[in-house]
């Protein structure tokens, strides 16, 4: 079996942020605890949407020392392939749901002297977590949280509320930005820098500290890819000797599990390199979307991602 | 003078580099006896305007070349114990994007990484040039002292006075490698002692 | 079963022993007739009723006495056990992780009942019944990694994992084949690993590697490892080598049967879930090979082992010079018969010895 342990859980609370987040709470159904966590973590979750299943991964936000229940918040995709549609849309209150137990790829740096997290828009949910988790170790931490404007802005209001003297608000619609240059240049030795949000704030962020000299294990950073439909096209798996269609709207790991071949996953947004596939031929041209392979690598054409990314082309064989 | 080449070894065994100009506002460069030279390598006046170096001669003499590099702040000590206290004060005020360069002895490179990784920096960041002496810093397995400049193998542990062989293995954290006594399994059985490269 | 403890010493006078019951659950670590390095990792989810695999911290009649001998090398030597400041948290992760599983997998010997953070931990075979605060350092005498593995027998490896890469940040090291922590604390997985020889070429740590970097949350692992061990020394430390490498000349064809012991770790591995660092314990197990020879299958089966091992590894596990002897020992026990494949003993089908 592929992916982390399974736990099931019912969903508790669903409260509408705003006009794009919904937050989801989940219990266990057998009345248990669940399990601690790091913050940072993500779980899994299992969507049966008519006879497509999806496995959409979320950061939890939740105290990650609280083993009563997690919470998630979920930002609609409308142009998405409706994993967020489905939970924005068709979950209800006591709606019994799979998780998967939690899983980091994000996890801090506990050696830091100083923590700087950088977000942008609902990447603010892992940090959420990981503030929790340094009240509870009395670390030092420092937020800056871009986004594009107050309505926006999911659980601005309580992190002004509450830390008043880490949290910096920038909004788009005030012309507002993070001046990272001299954020990044007056930090202490010994500072480490997180930022989620999408691809271009991560690259900024990447891209700024290297030329400021900052140490590349000082910089952390986590991007999860939603898959993103396109076109259809066929592939062969080698091993289990079977041809797949894979869909519009479904990725090609999700294509290669509906014809019951096992492939190892855990993040299932292209981070974290479990699903790395052997190509043993193909003709056509790769849509890389992964965060894992190297450039060199996606340009060799001798492996994919199956998770998020696609292909275009003739031919396409799999060793799987 | 040219520079000596270590034989490849095991994976814990440290692998010192070749220094290069990074980009950074600040740069701290400790250099060790020859090691000024591989300073006088790489200077710039861009670099050397936010420089700091700290010059141990041992018995070299290069401090008024590096004093012409005209650095931002230059400090000669008598040792590496001597100019300690100096480099932590530097360290601890330093910010992120400070560029640390050691270049000298391998106990003093380690040392000084040890100082750095201290305060924070990951030492994959922290650049190495190994010139001059290759004796080596040891650490008796056995009672834990340190031995400094080993040039031969087996050696006498300066604290214990066991016979100890000088093995690959290093430690970051105590900047040695380790020495174990060479005649355990035969009480008395000391082999000759060689130059530990030869 | 409720288990008689064992009062004996791994140390001058050496009356440690294995009863029956410890012979037939001895985790004899060769699955064939021969050996060679592999990444040997299953998941760690029980195992046979009555196997060092059944249960998740395995309690044996070794208990109490390993851990007064532990005790004793801490009272010589406290850098066995270090902690660098950042691992605090996968301290309390490990203590949470020990005294859940003992209490729950042998109710009768361990309890643990919590209030919220208020905990109280009952240990009756050590004679310890303390209440403390979870995540109050200050209510424990020791940082919470030493307090508990002074109540759990093995040596225990806490690993940051930072980077795409572990790091040996922690642990606890008095019953280690040859290691010292204090010269390796704060090594990554290749530094450490750096002196076994051969493995390194064979990519084995690369694989172990990106096997361990994936341990999940629920799902820890296990492999046995082995070496060779003269008498019942539990600390074969670097540091102590100077003293004890001695006794390995000791050894004559007469004492060997009882003074030879095969040396097996079971290593377990489990993520730690508020720190997400990894915990390594590695259990140590000894039998000395007159008792091995009770089984007809191991006797087989490890003198085709030990003749056939390359010279570089018996050099490594530190027998090269025994070896002969050895084997001059164990062939008695090898009629040539074949063997049935798996490590268990197979008594009741496994032929007696037929020469």
């Amino acid at each position: 079996m592929s992916g982390a342990e399974k736990i099931q859980v019912k969903v508790t609370e669903i409260t509408p942020l705003n006009d794009l987040v919904t937050r989801f709470r989940f219990e266990r159904v057998d009345g248990g605890q669940l399990p601690t966590f790091s913050g940072g973590a993500h779980t899994v979750v299992e969507m049966h949407d008519g006879p497509v299943t999806r496995l959409n991964p979320y950061s939890l936000m939740s105290d990650p020392f609280d083993q009563s229940s997690y919470t998630i918040s979920v930002r609609r995709d409308d142009e998405g392939r409706g994993g967020s549609l489905f939970m924005h849309r068709q979950v209800n209150l006591g709606d019994e749901m799979t998780i998967s137990y939690p899983v980091n790829l994000f996890s801090l740096d506990l050696r830091a002297r100083k923590h700087l997290f950088l977000a942008g828009g609902i990447g603010i949910t892992p940090f959420l977590a990981q503030i929790k988790q340094l009240d509870v170790l009395h670390g030092q931490w420092e937020l800056h949280y871009a986004c594009r404007n107050h309505a926006l802005a999911s659980y601005a209001d309580d992190l002004t509320g509450r830390y008043p003297n880490e949290t910096r608000l920038y909004y788009d619609d005030q012309n507002q930005a993070i001046d990272l240059k001299n954020l990044l240049s007056g930090q202490p030795l010994g500072t480490h820098v997180y930022v989620c949000g999408p691809k271009g704030m991560i690259d900024w962020v990447r891209n700024t500290a290297a030329t400021e000299g900052w140490p590349a294990d000082c910089i952390h950073y986590e991007e999860f890819l939603a898959p993103k439909p396109g076109k259809p096209f066929e592939v062969r798996l080698a091993q289990s000797d079977k041809v797949v269609h894979v869909g519009e709207n479904e990725s090609l790991l999700e294509a290669i599990e509906r014809e019951g071949v096992d492939a190892p996953y855990l993040c299932r947004g292209g981070a974290c390199g479990q699903c790395e596939t052997v190509v043993l031929d193909h003709a056509g041209n790769f849509v890389h979307r992964d965060h894992w392979l190297t450039d060199e690598e996606k340009a060799a054409g001798k492996k994919i991602m199956p998770c998020v990314s696609r292909f275009e082309g003739k031919t396409l064989v799999l060793d799987r | 003078m040219s520079k000596f080449e270590f034989p490849k070894s095991i994976a814990s065994r440290p692998v010192w580099g070749t220094l290069e100009v990074r980009p950074g506002e600040h740069h701290l460069i400790i250099a060790e006896a020859e090691g000024a030279q591989a300073v006088l390598d790489i200077a710039t006046p861009g670099m050397m305007a936010v420089t700091h170096i700290i010059y141990i001669p041992r018995h070299t003499d290069h401090s008024a070349r590096l004093r012409a590099l005209n650095p931002a702040q230059f400090y000669e000590g008598p040792s590496y114990a001597a100019a300690l206290q100096r480099i932590r004060r530097v360290l601890e005020d330093a910010h992120m994007g400070l560029q640390v360069y050691l270049t000298g002895t391998e106990g003093m490179m380690g040392q000084a990484m040890n100082e750095a990784m201290a305060v924070g920096i990951p030492h994959t960041a922290i650049q190495t040039e190994h010139r001059g002496a290759i004796g080596r810093r040891m650490q008796c397995v056995h009672c834990k002292g340190i031995t400094e400049d080993v040039e031969v193998d087996p050696f006498v542990c300066a604290h214990c006075g066991l016979n100890l062989f000088v093995r690959d293995h290093y430690s970051r954290r105590l900047a040695a490698y380790q020495g174990v006594r060479v005649d355990a399994e035969d009480h008395g059985n000391v082999p000759e002692p060689r130059g530990i490269y030869e | 079963m409720t288990i008689q403890f064992n009062d004996e010493s791994f140390r001058d006078d050496y009356t440690f022993h294995n009863s029956d019951w410890a012979i037939k659950r001895f985790p004899f670590p060769f699955h064939e007739d021969s050996y060679m390095y592999s990444v040997n990792m299953e998941q760690h989810r029980g195992g046979p009723k009555g196997s060092v695999y059944e249960m998740r911290f395995d309690v044996d009649e070794h208990y109490v006495s390993e851990m007064k001998d532990r005790a004793l090398v801490l009272d010589e030597d406290p850098l066995r056990c270090q902690s660098l400041p950042h691992m605090t948290l996968a301290g309390w992760d490990l203590l949470e992780l020990i005294m859940v599983s003992k209490s729950e997998d042998y109710p009768d010997l361990f309890e643990l009942h919590r209030n919220g953070n208020q905990w109280r931990w009952i240990n009756k075979p050590m004679g310890i019944d303390h209440s403390f605060t979870f995540m109050d350092e200050t209510t424990l005498p020791y940082g919470p990694m030493e307090y508990i593995t002074r109540q759990a027998q093995g040596d225990f490896a806490v690993l940051d994992q930072r980077d795409e890469m572990l790091w040996m940040d922690a642990g606890m090291v008095t019953t280690q084949a040859d290691w010292s922590l204090d010269f390796d604390i704060g090594m990554n997985f290749f530094e450490w690993h750096a002196p076994v020889p051969k493995a390194h070429e064979m990519g084995i740590f690369q694989r172990a590697l990106k096997f361990l970097l994936n341990i999940q949350q629920g799902a820890p692992a296990r492999r046995l490892n082995w070496t060779m061990t003269v008498n019942p020394l539990l600390d074969t430390s670097p540091e102590n080598y100077h003293e004890w490498g001695i006794q390995k000349t000791t050894l004559t064809p007469e004492n060997l049967s009882q003074k030879q012991h095969l040396r097996v770790e079971l290593q377990t591995f489990f993520r730690l879930p508020r720190s997400n660092a990894l915990v390594f314990p590695i259990r140590c197990y000894l039998c000395n090979f007159q008792d091995l020879m009770t089984v007809p299958k191991w006797g087989r089966r490890l003198h085709r082992v030990i003749r056939d091992l390359p010279e570089e590894l018996a050099t490594y596990k530190g027998f090269i010079d025994n070896r002969p002897m050895m084997l001059d020992y164990l062939s008695q026990f090898d009629d040539g018969l074949p063997t049935s494949p798996g490590i268990w003993p197979d008594l009741e089908t496994e032929p007696p010895l037929s020469k």
